[in-house]
């Protein structure tokens, strides 16, 4: 599976609501992710890479959709 | 070493419902519990001020413990929502108690004020004898002074907290805290003077979901105790769904975190010690019983304190 499957499955394990199919699309405005899902979200997230993401990066603009999360994913996994 | 005496609490008698606040708001009053897990919250009468909330919550908190109050070494009032720049409110409450001359200081710090004060306190109270820790707060006064934003008015509610905290006995003992602050995340959470309140309340509940439980198991591992140990969890009743994450991290059963958030509402600073009088009236403390304090707030400042039942 390619990174972006990855996150999706992740993202629609926590969020049990379809994910948009433009990965530009917020997944707030959206209603995908409410403000209680982020955090499940982004532990999910870590589990599923191997990563830690630091409290200074928890910042909900770079997990505010799958393109997003993508980049941030791709530049922290080992 | 200090021990915690005896809490106090005030709230004023107007009730706010959803429904009020949802009508004005133009939402569903089942949306505010939903969000929030608050169904009530109590509004100050227009002239009732932050002094006048924290004088009762102390009174309160001295008839409790039967503390003379010239036996009184310091008072520590915190309150984020202060009516104006200066003199801070901590003065006039201690002279309202009949303490002038006592040293009185103010902590201008919403939410996780009065978890602050107490560490504050339990560290004076060795030099100074029994500190008095009141938190205040007019939140009505904050939402209503600035056009409705239905995402923080339907959260906040007015009251005051107390507890003394005494060097020599009480009903548990201060055992450890753990203090945190990061002003990196200072414009998150803001109350500019005659501004509306601002709160990013993604960044406020991501940040946290992740620092709150994160302190309570630094405390924890410090006293080698598991969160399972703990007695009772009194929070800062910041949201239903940010306690019950919290609990959910912890793995430690929802029940043992007292919660009161549904009929008062969030009360920031004030809300521990609120929550604390109400818990201590109702069970108490017990015996070797672990009990976590613990908060989370605008600067963003947080930690927990440990006590152990006396």
């Amino acid at each position: 599976m390619s990174i972006q499957d990855r996150i999706l499955a992740v993202v629609r394990s926590v969020a049990h609501k379809p994910v948009p199919a433009d990965p530009e699309e917020s997944l707030f405005d959206s209603g995908v992710l409410d403000s209680f899902a982020l955090p499940d979200m982004v532990s999910a997230l870590e589990k599923e890479f191997g990563i830690k993401v630091p409290d200074a990066d928890l910042n909900p603009r770079k997990f505010d959709s799958i393109s997003r999360i993508s980049s941030y994913i791709e530049v922290h996994v080992p | 070493m200090a021990f915690l005496r005896a809490f106090g609490s005030y709230v004023p008698e107007r009730v706010v419902a959803n429904a009020e606040l949802a009508e004005r708001l133009g939402c569903d009053p089942g949306w505010i519990l939903n969000v929030s897990g608050i169904a009530e919250r109590r509004f100050a009468a227009p002239g009732e001020s932050i002094v006048d909330m924290g004088v009762q919550a102390a009174s309160d908190c001295l008839d409790r413990a039967g503390q003379d109050r010239a036996g009184l070494g310091c008072l520590i009032l915190s309150s984020g929502s202060s009516e104006r720049r200066f003199p801070g409110p901590a003065a006039e409450t201690a002279a309202r108690l009949g303490l002038a001359g006592v040293p009185a200081l103010d902590l201008p710090m919403a939410s996780a004020g009065s978890l602050f004060a107490l560490a504050m306190a339990a560290q004076l109270s060795e030099s100074c004898g029994p500190v008095l820790v009141v938190a205040s707060e007019k939140m009505s006064a904050v939402i209503e002074g600035a056009p409705l934003d239905r995402n923080t008015a339907i959260l906040f509610g007015d009251g005051a907290g107390a507890c003394l905290v005494d060097p020599s006995a009480g009903a548990a003992r201060v055992e450890r805290w753990r203090l945190h602050s990061d002003g990196a995340f200072a414009d998150n959470l803001r109350l500019e003077f005659g501004q509306a309140l601002h709160m990013d309340g993604r960044t406020v509940i991501l940040q946290a979901s992740r620092k709150l439980p994160a302190a309570i198991q630094e405390v924890l591992q410090d006293a080698s105790l598991a969160p399972a140990a703990v007695g009772a969890f009194l929070m800062h009743q910041a949201n239903q769904n940010l306690i019950d994450k919290i609990a959910r991290t912890l793995e430690v059963a929802p029940e043992k975190f007292f919660s009161n958030i549904s009929r008062y509402g969030n009360t920031s600073s004030a809300s521990m010690l609120i929550a604390a009088a109400e818990w201590s009236a109702q069970h108490g403390f017990r015996k070797g019983e672990a009990v976590i304090f613990g908060g989370f707030g605008a600067g963003f400042h947080w930690g927990s304190l440990l006590a152990i039942g006396s």
